[in-house]
């Protein structure tokens, strides 16, 4: 972007809202919102501390193992699904269902289900994630050049190979896409997670500091969260910038 | 001057026919494909199957290829019938059918990968054909940073890489350019000579097939059928650079576009 002639930085109308964000902090017109620079110098003071970096590591944890199982069930089933006729008359309602479904309404069951310890939450988790990627990979594998198909069977491909060789690769930038949007679906799943199901992790702090007003640090701990889910995200991103080159000549 | 032989099977003893096509029907829902065709391809020359659009003669290559079945017929392919794709044949395809996230040796290995053949050994076989179609020095660019042509020469040397005695080429050089393309069918000529296979062909183009081909099947369509072969017999030898003149070539280019211009729309 350019203003009057000059180019301006990535990221710097971040810098306009976070002067925003000071002078409405300093105007105090709520306690909810502190100035910008208070809830800087919180997070900077908040970082080393046991409690923030026990509950990254939970929360960090309970969302790896929730995203892994997200990706390893979901792209192969998406596949499938894009390869079998029965299989994605099958499973392609249930799918679109609860992509829209309102999944924090479910967690409840979950709890019945499966107790109310970290498996539920990294249930929880893998439930947000695995819809978009499962339809992502689906699509993906959909529009393979039917030649490329014909390819792999006339050069006598096993169905195995056909999928890790060929499937697989072709359908590589629409699965990334997946697991870009699945991921980002997935910081709320687990957050809502620890919210609801076990109050651990970050859910635990920003319930602990939201009951006892402590807005600094729960906006602290929004911007890490915040940083975090943003970084994932753009090297994903960065991921899918690298097969691009393909995604147009397939 | 002019040896036009209607039905060349007659020529060919049967030890020397390496695919041969008996009866065979296709049917699509309601509409007839293919019907009760048969013809045979000699071995180690090349065979064009010409005809107007929609007159099958893809669909035929494909069933030959095995990844169509027919719905009735056989296709033998040195003696053994076919059931389905083997290593027999290899399939180039008109879109080239490349994998465009793999370097040219990679896509040139890859029916050899998909045999099982070791990495080495694989690429080495690889470097020979790709040099044998001229492309000596892409093994590492991918397809995206080659032309049209160049494609193609990679979709060729795949299929020659896996050694498979007939080689079914769909419409190879119709995606390519006019210059490139009469490059191509003078480099094919080379390599029907050189390669000792079994070459079938599908085109379109009436002087593509007379210049490249040892025996032309005419299809006609609705239903198909094969309504005359073609042997050209004089030019062959004289070199790739007299063929265009060749009166024979002239008289049979002719011959086929008056018996193919009332089926075009």
């Amino acid at each position: 972007m350019t203003v009057w002639g000059y180019r301006l930085p990535a990221l710097s109308s971040l810098i306009l809202w976070a002067l925003l964000w000071e002078v409405v902090g300093r105007l105090e017109f709520t306690f909810f919102i502190p100035p910008f620079s208070e809830v800087l110098v919180t997070l900077v003071a908040l970082l080393p501390t046991k409690a923030f970096l026990g509950a990254l590591w939970t929360t960090a944890y309970a969302f790896w193992a929730g995203v892994f199982f997200a990706i390893v069930i979901g792209i192969p089933v998406g596949i499938l699904m894009g390869k079998s006729r029965i299989l994605d008359e099958l499973l392609l309602p249930w799918v679109n269902i609860f992509l829209s479904a309102p999944l924090t309404a479910l967690v409840p069951v979950l709890m019945v289900l499966f107790g109310f310890g970290t498996k539920t939450v990294i249930i929880t988790t893998a439930l947000f994630a695995i819809w978009i990627i499962i339809l992502n990979a689906r699509a993906g594998v959909r529009q393979i050049n039917r030649s490329l198909v014909e390819m792999a069977r006339s050069f006598g491909a096993s169905p195995l190979d056909a999928f890790f060789k060929v499937y697989f690769w072709a359908a590589l930038p629409e699965i990334l896409g997946g697991v870009r949007i699945g991921v980002i679906r997935a910081v709320k799943g687990v957050i809502i997670g620890q919210l609801l199901i076990s109050i651990v992790g970050f859910g635990a702090l920003f319930e602990l500091y939201s009951s006892k007003f402590l807005m600094a640090e729960f906006w602290a701990v929004l911007i890490v969260l915040f940083g975090l889910a943003f970084v994932l995200s753009e090297f994903l991103a960065y991921l899918e910038r690298k097969v691009s080159y393909y995604a147009a000549s397939r | 001057m002019s040896q036009i032989k209607p039905d060349a099977r007659s020529t060919v003893s049967a030890t020397d026919i390496a695919v041969s096509v008996r009866n065979v029907s296709k049917v699509y829902g309601d509409v007839q494909a293919l019907k009760d065709l048969s013809l045979d391809f000699p071995r180690g020359e090349l065979t064009s199957l010409l005809g107007p659009s929609g007159c099958g003669k893809t669909t035929l290559l494909k069933i030959i290829a095995g990844l169509l079945p027919a719905t009735s017929g056989q296709i033998e392919v040195n003696g053994k019938t076919v059931t389905g794709p083997g290593p027999d044949r290899s399939f180039v395809f008109q879109d080239f059918a490349l994998l465009p996230w793999a370097s040219v040796i990679r896509n040139v290995a890859f029916g050899l990968e998909l045999r099982g053949v070791a990495k080495s050994e694989r690429e080495a076989i690889a470097e020979k054909y790709i040099r044998e179609v001229g492309l000596a020095g892409f093994e590492k660019k991918y397809p995206h940073q080659l032309s049209g042509g160049m494609r193609q020469r990679v979709g060729l040397a795949r299929a020659l890489s896996v050694d498979a005695q007939v080689l079914l080429l769909d419409e190879p050089f119709s995606a390519v350019d006019e210059q490139t393309r009469r490059k191509f069918q003078e480099d094919l000529l080379q390599l029907v000579q050189n390669e000792k296979k079994t070459f079938i062909f599908v085109t379109h183009s009436i002087e593509e097939a007379v210049y490249v081909s040892d025996q032309i099947a005419i299809l006609l369509p609705r239903p198909s059928r094969v309504s005359e072969i073609i042997r050209p017999s004089s030019f062959r030898d004289k070199g790739v650079d007299n063929i265009r003149r060749d009166p024979e070539y002239l008289d049979i280019v002719d011959r086929i576009w008056a018996s193919l211009r009332s089926y075009v729309e």
